[in-house]
């Protein structure tokens, strides 16, 4: 495989891991207001949270396209700050994935949430652990299974990403040149040879992720099944 | 009943029948004369085939189906049996390449457009109109569409090599690719890219001039981008598309509506 | 020392509402039907049920009033619920330790070692909370409570949900817990006999409202409320013992009204506990019985009179050594013994059961 197919291959593994991180961070909190509430606000989230799901990536791309530009709210702000446009660069990249694969990681990570009964909770508050010291120490070991599942399907689907890519890339080998675009050039360019292995290589790799992950799923059964 | 009256029932019904079958026959005679025309042809190309498409149907041609997208994916379709009865490329080597594989209509091949290249920003007063602003460098991106696969991009490609600017643009990573022309114009039309080579095609007003600013690259500064098409060999229409591409290539109300939307035409 | 209760709680179904004061120590029993509103007072006065209004204070430390709300986590309140609801992600040590991790070294009460040994909880430390009985984990579900050093020790009916072993298995660890813990304890139950067994103050609800509050002994012989009426319905008394009778294996116990023998107890002399004896085990002479194979017979006299659950039966309230006793016996044999208030008779004790105390 080529070096410039390796480069765009560790662009691709960069990508979906600084994805994957913040997602978690972000997603967590969000997840747990939408799955500890009944207002109708948080129905309004949930459906905007979704809204990824269904939108066509290039649609979703467009439009990031527009909100990243100089006149956009995000590109406009970071303009203000002196901060330079976020297009085309990694950061770029990171803020549009974070926004495609985002009800990836909040799904998961709701039910799981809704999952935990109240009682572990009240048995925590009552043992003197605070709001924040029941979550950390009693809901995030519960939602074990739910915090893997998220990230698994975030950083597989971020690694997999085309549509958003491409329309805010720009394609700049080794900063945005991510495996699918690399892939989707050599098809392009008729050059089948160094596509089939790159796909093959992509291939093997979201296999080899998803083996290991599920092998951990089933240790974990163990630990957070039903409250004793 | 009779013998005699049931020969007369029979041929009675043998008259309905025969009827019947003339109706069929000419029924079909007046629909294949209304018959749909697959045209696959290349995106930049897709809107002034729109306008084409009714002026033909209005000087009773056939309608046109339109399938736009990108030559590459349009000649992999087509090698995989996809139905069209035409192909409008953006280059000519696609249609060469069909014509040696015994995929097109020998004989069929001609280039329909002709390109021009325009370095092009949203913002008038960005670009000057002799391209000086490629020197002067104030711009962070300038979109290109890929040379790999798009002619444009070659074209531009070409022009800054020639005014030896691509190494050092691509070096500082300052050069966006876009996937195919339209998303090059996108780049620049969001402002994310300060400027980008797109089509003149794309830029070009109704009233003949370009909005925002731009420098029209003399023909001189890249290759001819000559837009070729072909008649499918597999089609079941091949007399009707041939007829499409004939009217195209020497109807002057063709020829006006090309020019029209910014292409140059062969002759 | 005291418990302040001012409580109310709306909702649709259901009002809760009621105003008392309880003793600071030892084992406050809450007794009633079920939908009697049990559940959701220990709830309240835990803080799990934010829109409870009202007061609670717990020895002059406010933990709820109109002007604020203290919550769970900052009450240092004991809660045992129904089901023994262990941390699967934490093994027995673990949940042990989740509430003592977070006090500090100066304000635990009760050290680890104290309390695997008050339960029993040793052999049980490594296994993880699904290899554990139900009588296993309700024992470390009060192990982990109390090691939370409690102000106030709540306990939701924690032995309904196990069987009969398992309930005799925890059954003295809660009464030695009541002995030997300075931990006020609140104890919901519907089962009557538990009641008896561990609860020195009784708190009678009666759908979301107080009926009764007071002394176990004095409550639970009341005529005016349904305690009397149950199956097995009796009375309670402390007793001493006395003298051990190797012979016919027996042990002497002394209360009030005398000294009852009862079978051969363990207890070294001295040693105190409580004794129970049930309506239906006492039956009435008006002159001392002769020649009778019942050992227990304590001279009493009749306080009052009411019906029996059972329109064959009457409910007769005795007075025996200054404590209550009750009898049930047929209205025909009341009205031939012509049985009124006020008349000394002797009461004839079938069964004594022993509530085995390990307080000296």
């Amino acid at each position: 495989m080529g070096s410039s197919d390796l480069i765009a291959l560790w662009v691709s593994l960069r990508l979906a891991t600084t994805t994957t991180l913040l997602l978690l961070l972000l997603c967590t909190p969000l997840a747990w207001w939408l799955a500890m509430g009944v207002s109708r606000m948080r129905t309004l989230i949930d459906a905007l949270v979704s809204l990824p799901l269904v939108l066509p990536p290039t649609v979703l791309g467009f439009y990031l396209l527009l909100l990243l530009g100089p006149r956009g709210a995000i590109g406009g702000a970071l303009h203000g700050l002196g901060l330079p446009a976020p297009a085309f660069s990694f950061t770029g990249l990171v803020m549009g994935s974070i926004l495609y694969s985002l009800p990836f990681a909040v799904q998961p990570l709701r039910d799981a949430f809704q999952g935990i009964a109240t009682r572990p909770m009240e048995v925590a508050a009552t043992l003197r652990a605070s709001p924040w010291n029941r979550f950390l120490t009693v809901a995030l070991p519960l939602s074990a299974r739910g915090i893997l599942t998220a990230a698994v399907l975030s950083f597989a689907h971020t690694l997999g990403e085309f549509g958003v890519v491409l329309m805010i890339g720009g394609n700049i080998p080794g900063r945005t040149q991510t495996a699918s675009i690399a892939l989707f050039n050599h098809t392009e360019a008729l050059e089948y040879g160094p596509a089939y292995r790159l796909s093959l290589t992509l291939l093997v790799l979201c296999f080899a992720l998803l083996l290991a992950v599920y092998g951990m799923n089933r240790r974990l059964l163990r630990t957070t099944g039903a409250l004793a | 009943m009779s013998w005699t009256g049931n020969l007369g029932c029979q041929c009675a019904r043998a008259r309905w029948v025969v009827l019947l079958v003339l109706l069929g026959s000419a029924a079909r005679a007046a629909a294949v004369g209304a018959a749909e025309l697959h045209v696959a042809v290349a995106a930049n190309f897709s809107g002034p085939l729109q306008t084409l498409a009714s002026l033909f149907e209005r000087s009773g041609g056939d309608r046109l189906l339109i399938s736009a997208g990108s030559s590459g994916e349009l000649y992999t379709q087509i090698r995989q049996g996809a139905p069209f009865d035409a192909f409008l490329s953006a280059d000519t080597e696609k249609p060469q390449k069909l014509e040696s594989e015994g995929l097109s209509v020998p004989g069929s091949r001609f280039i329909y457009a002709v390109g021009s290249l325009v370095l092009w920003s949203p913002k008038p007063g960005v670009v000057d109109d002799e391209g000086q602003v490629l020197q002067s460098g104030t711009y962070r991106f300038i979109g290109v569409a890929n040379p790999q696969t798009a002619p444009y991009g070659t074209a531009a490609q070409q022009v800054l090599t020639k005014l030896r600017l691509w190494d050092q643009l691509n070096q500082e990573h300052r050069i966006v690719i876009g996937e195919n022309i339209t998303q090059t114009w996108q780049f620049a039309a969001t402002g994310n890219a300060e400027l980008a080579f797109v089509a003149l095609s794309q830029v070009l007003q109704a009233d003949g001039s370009i909005n925002g600013s731009s420098w029209r690259v003399p023909q001189s500064m890249y290759e001819r981008i000559d837009q070729a098409a072909v008649v499918i060999a597999a089609s079941p229409q091949k007399l009707a598309a041939q007829r499409f591409l004939t009217w195209l290539r020497t109807d002057p109300a063709a020829l006006a509506s090309i020019h029209a939307a910014g292409y140059r035409t062969a002759d | 020392m005291s418990l302040e209760l001012h409580v109310a709680l709306r909702r649709p179904q259901f009002v809760l509402e009621l105003e008392c004061e309880l003793p600071s120590r030892g084992i406050t029993g809450v007794f009633g039907r079920s939908g009697s509103g049990k559940t959701t007072l220990l709830r309240c006065i835990a803080g799990l049920e934010r829109r409870a209004r009202g007061r609670i204070a717990v020895d002059g430390e406010i933990w709820q009033d109109e002007a604020g709300f203290v919550p769970t986590h900052r009450r240092g309140v004991g809660y045992v619920f129904q089901e023994a609801s262990l941390f699967p992600h934490l093994d027995v040590r673990g949940n042990l330790e989740f509430g003592l991790r977070r006090l500090r070294a100066a304000e635990r009460r009760l050290g680890l070692d104290e309390a695997i040994a008050l339960l029993d909880l040793a052999p049980l430390l490594r296994h993880r909370t699904s290899q554990l009985s139900g009588g296993e984990r309700q024992r470390v579900a009060i192990g982990r409570a109390l090691l939370a050093s409690p102000r106030l020790l709540l306990m939701d009916e924690p032995l309904s949900s196990l069987d009969q072993r398992s309930k005799a298995e925890i059954l003295p660890h809660l009464a030695r817990l009541r002995d030997q813990s300075s931990v006020p304890i609140l104890y919901v139950s519907h089962a009557l006999g538990e009641i008896m067994r561990l609860a020195d103050h009784l708190l009678l609800l009666e759908a979301g409202r107080l009926q009764a509050t007071g002394p176990l002994q004095t409550l639970l012989a009341r005529s005016d409320l349904p305690l009397a009426r149950y199956e097995d319905s009796g009375a309670v008394f402390d007793a001493v013992v006395e003298e051990h009778d190797v012979r016919y294996h027996l042990s002497y116990v002394r209360i009030g009204a005398g000294r009852l023998a009862v079978a051969r107890t363990a207890a070294p002399i001295g040693h105190r506990m409580r004794v129970r004896i049930d309506a239906r085990d006492v039956s009435l002479a008006l002159k001392p019985p002769e020649l009778t194979s019942i050992l227990n017979i304590l001279p009493a006299r009749v306080l009052s009179l009411s019906e029996g659950a059972d329109p064959a039966q009457t409910l007769v309230r005795l007075e025996a050594g200054g404590e209550p006793l009750l009898a049930r016996i047929t209205c025909r044999s009341a009205a031939e013994l012509q049985l009124a208030p006020g008349m000394p008779l002797y009461a004839q004790v079938k069964g004594v059961a022993l509530m085995e105390s390990s307080a000296p």
